[in-house]
C-alpha cells in the first residue's frame, strides 16, 4: 500500500440507525406522554374514573388546538433562532378585530378573516424589521411589541366586545366524526409547517439562520428576509388562534390571550418538543408531542382535583426535567 | 482589486491594496497574522463592504452587498474559519441558500447525487452526503468547505488556509484540485503559511503587511528566505531553538493508562524537555492530550499527579493544554483578549502576579499583533487567537503543558516565536509535551518522539529521526 493512501486514513464512522437524524429528539416527549396517559389512566381508575373516555380525549384535543396552533407558530420562530413574546396579545387582539367585524353577521366572516390576517401579518412584520434592521434582540424586541398592543387593548377595551355569528361557531366546538374541527384545524398547521421544515428551501434556511445566522449569512442565505417570513408566520399562528378563541367566546374578549398564558406557554411547549431554545435544531412533531403533555397533564389534574399551586410545580418540575434531559443527550458526558 | 481601504471601528486593516488575479491563474497572498490577508478575500466576496477601492471581474466594475451578489458573480470562498451547520447534514449544508429546488420544493434527491458526486470526485469515501456535519472530523469538515465552494461552479475561488486542518495524503488531493481548476481556466487565490505549498503551487505571490500592499512577484523569481523577509519585514533564522542540553525530574507518568480509545499507555514527561507525539488521524493524539490533561480522563492505569477526573483536577494538578480547535475548546470567542488571557486563572481563583503590567508583557512575549487587550477574541485573525490561547495558561505557569497543532494557522515569524516561546518554558523547568502534524516541525522541536498507532504506543524514537523513520513507524508498515 503506498503511503498516501495509508497516511491521515480515516476510518469510515457510520452512525447507528437511531442517530442518523439529529433533528428528532422528539420521541423523549412522545414516550414521556405515554407515560402520563398511562399514570393518569392508573390514578384515575383507582378512583373508579376513566380517563380515556371518549369525552376526555376530545376535551384534551379541544384545550390543545388553540395553544397548539400558537406552539406551531413558535417553534417557527425559535427554530429560527429568534422568539415571539407578543402572541399572547396579539392573539387577544385578533380575536377583537374577528368579533367586532363580523358583529354578529355571515356575511362578514371572510372580510374578517382577512382583517385578522392582515393585522397578525403587520404585527410579525414589525416584529421580524424591529430585529433584523434595528438589531434589538428578539427578546425585547417582540416584548416591546407586545406591550405596545397591550396600550391598545387597554385603552379601547375594557371587556368582551363585537359578536361572532352562529355559523362561526360551529369552528370551536363542531366535530366531524369523532374529531373535533379545531383538531383539525390544528393538525392542518401542523402538517403545513412540517412540510415546510422539512421540503421547502424557506425551511431549510430557517434551520440555517437559527443554527448560525453568520454562517447562513456567509453562504449567500438573505438571513434578515427569512427571520422576518418567520416572523409573520409565527404571528399568522396566533392570528388564526385567535379566530378560533372568538369562535369559543361568541365574541372578542381583551384577556383571552393572555389568560390563557399562550406566550410562555407555547415556548414552553416547543422546548418540550425538544427544540433548542438557541435554534437550528427540533421540529414541529416534538412541539406537537410537547402541546399534548401539557393538556393530558391538565385533564389529570383536572379530574383528580388537584389544586392549582401543585399543578404549577408539577409542570415546572416536568420542564426543567425534558430539557435536562435532551441536554444531557446532547452533550453526552461531560464535567 | 485596486486601492482597497478598510477600517474596523476606526482601526484601519486596509489601505490601497491591490491585487489582479488571471484566469487559470494561482495566486498566493502571504503575510503575518493579522495582515488584512482574510479580510481582503472577505471583501472580494460581499462579506465586507470596503471603504474605498474598486473591484472588477472581468474588466466589469462589481459591488457587493451581499455574499449571495458575489456568489453570483462567480466567487467562491472557502473561510479560514469553518463555516458550517453542525446540526445539518452534508449535502443541506453544501448547498446551504442555493438548495435545488422546484417551486421553493427542495429537491433532496438532486441535493444529495449531487454532493456524492462531488465527493467522489475528490476521493473523499469515508462519509456521505447524508452524515451530520457534528459527527465529521475536523478533516473531513474541511473537505465539506471544499465541495461546497466546488459546488458554486466559480471561476475565482478563494482558500483561506485551507491545509490548515488536512493531513497530508489529503494536502495531496487538495493540490490535484487546485491543479484541476487552474487547468479549467478557474483562478485560485491561495491564502497559506506553508512556503511549501506556496512553491508547489503558486505562480504569483502577493505579500501584505499591516495591510499595506508590499509586493507581487512570479514564485519563480523569489527565494525563501526573500519571501519571509518581505513578509516579516527581518531575516529569520531558518532553525529551529537548540534542544534541552539536560533534563530533570518526572513532572508526569502514565503507566497503563487507558480508555475507551486509548490502551497500555506508558509515558513520562520531565521537567526541561520537549517530547512530540506522532501519528496518522485517528491514531489518539489529541486523545491522550485530554486524557492527560482530564477532559476525557484515563478509567485505567496510574499516573502521577493522580489521574485528574475532569478538566478541574487536571488544572488544579498543574497540566495545561493548547487545544486543537482553538474555536470551540480553547476561547471565549466574544470576550476580550484580557478577559481570555485571565480565564483559567480566575477559574483557580488566582487573580495573583498579572497585574496589568504583567498581562501586557505577557502578550507581547506571545507576540499578539497588535497588542490590544481590549479587542474581542472572535474578531482577532486566526493566528493571533492561537496566541491568546497560549497567554491563558502562561499566566498560571503549568507544571506541564500539552500542546495540540501548537502552529496551526500561525505565520512563519510567531511560529518562531512560539518554537521559541516553548523552549524557553521548558528550560524554566516546565514539562511539554507537542502533538503536530507538521513532520518537519515535529521532528525540529522534540527531544524524543513517541509514536501513536490505534490508541497505543508504538515506539519512541531519540532526537532527530528522519521524517520517513517516523512516518513508517505511525503507518505500522513493514520495514523493507
Ligand atoms: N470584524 C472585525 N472587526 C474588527 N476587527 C477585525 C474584524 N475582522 C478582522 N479584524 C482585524 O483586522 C486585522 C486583519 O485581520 P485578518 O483576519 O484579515 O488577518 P489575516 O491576514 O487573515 O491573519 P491570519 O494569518 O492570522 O489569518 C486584524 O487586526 C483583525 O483583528
Ligand atoms: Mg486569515
Amino acid at each position: 500500500m503506498s503511503e498516501s493512501e495509508q497516511i491521515g486514513a480515516v476510518p469510515a464512522r457510520t452512525p447507528p440507525f437511531w442517530r442518523t437524524r439529529g433533528s428528532s429528539p422528539a420521541g423523549v416527549v412522545f414516550l414521556a406522554l405515554a407515560g402520563v396517559i398511562l399514570i393518569g389512566w392508573v390514578l384515575v381508575a383507582a378512583r373508579g374514573g376513566q380517563f380515556l373516555s371518549l369525552e376526555n380525549l376530545v376535551g384534551v384535543q379541544q384545550r390543545s388546538a388553540a395553544l397548539g396552533i400558537v406552539a406551531i407558530g413558535q417553534t417557527l420562530a425559535i427554530l429560527a433562532g429568534s422568539l415571539d413574546l407578543s402572541v399572547a396579545y396579539l392573539i387577544s387582539l385578533s380575536s377583537l378585530v374577528a368579533a367586532e367585524t363580523m358583529a354578529g353577521r355571515d356575511g362578514n366572516i371572510v372580510i374578517a378573516v382577512a382583517a385578522v390576517a392582515g393585522i397578525s401579518a403587520a404585527v410579525g412584520l414589525v416584529n421580524g424589521l424591529v430585529i433584523t434592521k434595528l438589531r434589538v434582540h428578539p427578546f425585547i424586541a417582540t416584548f416591546g411589541v407586545a406591550l405596545i398592543i397591550k396600550g391598545v387593548l387597554d385603552h379601547l377595551y375594557d371587556g368582551p366586545a363585537g359578536k361572532v355569528p352562529e355559523s362561526f361557531q360551529h369552528l370551536g366546538y363542531d366535530r366531524l366524526g369523532p374529531l373535533p374541527v379545531s383538531a383539525i384545524l390544528w393538525a392542518a398547521v401542523a402538517v403545513a409547517a412540517w412540510f415546510l421544515l422539512r421540503r421547502t428551501t424557506l425551511g431549510h434556511r430557517i434551520y440555517a439562520v437559527g443554527g448560525d445566522q453568520e454562517v447562513a449569512r456567509l453562504s449567500g442565505v438573505r438571513t434578515d428576509r427569512v427571520l422576518i417570513v418567520t416572523h409573520v408566520l409565527c404571528s399568522l399562528c396566533a392570528g388564526i388562534a385567535g379566530l378560533l378563541l372568538a369562535s369559543r367566546l361568541g365574541a372578542g374578549a381583551p384577556t383571552v390571550g393572555t389568560d390563557g398564558g399562550y406566550d410562555l406557554e407555547s415556548i414552553a411547549a416547543v422546548v418540550l418538543g425538544g427544540t433548542a431554545l438557541a435554534g437550528g435544531r427540533g421540529g414541529v412533531g416534538g412541539t406537537v408531542g410537547g402541546v399534548l403533555l401539557l393538556a393530558t397533564l391538565d385533564s389529570v389534574f383536572n379530574q383528580m382535583e388537584v389544586n392549582s399551586f401543585f399543578k404549577d410545580v408539577v409542570r415546572g418540575v416536568v420542564i426543567v426535567t425534558a430539557v435536562a434531559i435532551y441536554a444531557r443527550r446532547k452533550h453526552g458526558r461531560r464535567a | 482589486m485596486t486601492g482597497i481601504g478598510k477600517s474596523f471601528l476606526g482601526v484601519r486593516v486596509l489601505s490601497d491594496v491591490g491585487l489582479t488575479v488571471a484566469a487559470g491563474e494561482v495566486h498566493a497572498l502571504m503575510g503575518e497574522n493579522g495582515a488584512g490577508k482574510s479580510t481582503l478575500m472577505k471583501i472580494l466576496a460581499g462579506v465586507h463592504a470596503p471603504d474605498e477601492g474598486t473591484i472588477e471581474i472581468d474588466g466589469r466594475p462589481v459591488s457587493f452587498g451581499h455574499p449571495i451578489q458575489a456568489q453570483r458573480a462567480g466567487v467562491a470562498i472557502i473561510y479560514q474559519e469553518f463555516n458550517l451547520l453542525p446540526e445539518r447534514s452534508v449535502a443541506e449544508n453544501v448547498f446551504l441558500g442555493r438548495e435545488p429546488a422546484r417551486a421553493g420544493l427542495v429537491d433532496r434527491t438532486a441535493m444529495e447525487t449531487a454532493t456524492e458526486r462531488l465527493l467522489a470526485e475528490l476521493g473523499e469515501e469515508s462519509f456521505g452526503p447524508r452524515d451530520l456535519v457534528r459527527r465529521l472530523s475536523i478533516a473531513q469538515q474541511q473537505v465539506v468547505e471544499i465541495v461546497k465552494a466546488l459546488s458554486l461552479d466559480a471561476r475565482i475561488v478563494v482558500m483561506d488556509e485551507p491545509t490548515a486542518a488536512l493531513a497530508e495524503h489529503e494536502v495531496e488531493l487538495l493540490y490535484r484540485l487546485v491543479r484541476r481548476l487552474q487547468e479549467r481556466g478557474i483562478a485560485v487565490l491561495y491564502i497559506s503559511h506553508r512556503l511549501r505549498e506556496v512553491f508547489d503551487l503558486a505562480d504569483r505571490v502577493t505579500v501584505l503587511k499591516d495591510g499595506k500592499h508590499v509586493t507581487t512577484v512570479p514564485v519563480s523569481e523569489v527565494s525563501t528566505d526573500e519571501l519571509v523577509r518581505l513578509m516579516v519585514g527581518r531575516d529569520l533564522s531558518a532553525y529551529y531553538p537548540p534542544r534541552a542540553t539536560s533534563v530533570g525530574e518526572v513532572r508526569l507518568r502514565v503507566t497503563g493508562g487507558g480508555n475507551d480509545k486509548l490502551h497500555d499507555i506508558d509515558l513520562e514527561l520531565r521537567a526541561g524537555e520537549i517530547v512530540g507525539i506522532a501519528g496518522l488521524q485517528g491514531s489518539g493524539r489529541s486523545e491522550l492530550a485530554k486524557a492527560l490533561f482530564g477532559a476525557e480522563p484515563f478509567t485505567r492505569g496510574e499516573m502521577t499527579p493522580r489521574r485528574p477526573r475532569s478538566v478541574r483536577e487536571g488544572v488544579a494538578a498543574g497540566i495545561g493544554l493548547v487545544t486543537e480547535d482553538r474555536k470551540a475548546e480553547g476561547l471565549a470567542l466574544r470576550q476580550s483578549v484580557r478577559d481570555n488571557a485571565l480565564l483559567v486563572a480566575r477559574a483557580l481563583g488566582r487573580q495573583g502576579r498579572q497585574g496589568p503590567q504583567g498581562l501586557r508583557e505577557l502578550l507581547e512575549r506571545v507576540r499578539l499583533t497588535p497588542p490590544r487587550e481590549d479587542q474581542e477574541v472572535r474578531y482577532l485573525s486566526g493566528g493571533n487567537q492561537q496566541k491568546v490561547v497560549l497567554a491563558k495558561w502562561m499566566t498560571v505557569a503549568p507544571a506541564v503543558l500539552l500542546f495540540d497543532e501548537p502552529t496551526r494557522g500561525v505565520d512563519v515569524g510567531a511560529k518562531a516565536a512560539i518554537h521559541d516561546l516553548m523552549r524557553r518554558l521548558a528550560a524554566d523547568g516546565m514539562a511539554i509535551m507537542m502533538i503536530s502534524s507538521e513532520l518537519p516541525e515535529l521532528i525540529g522541536m522534540s527531544d524524543r518522539i513517541v509514536v501513536l498507532r490505534d490508541g497505543r504506543v508504538v515506539g519512541t524514537l531519540p532526537p532527530a529521526p528522519t521524517e520517513e523513520a517516523v512516518m513508517r513507524l505511525a503507518a505500522g508498515e513493514v520495514t523493507s
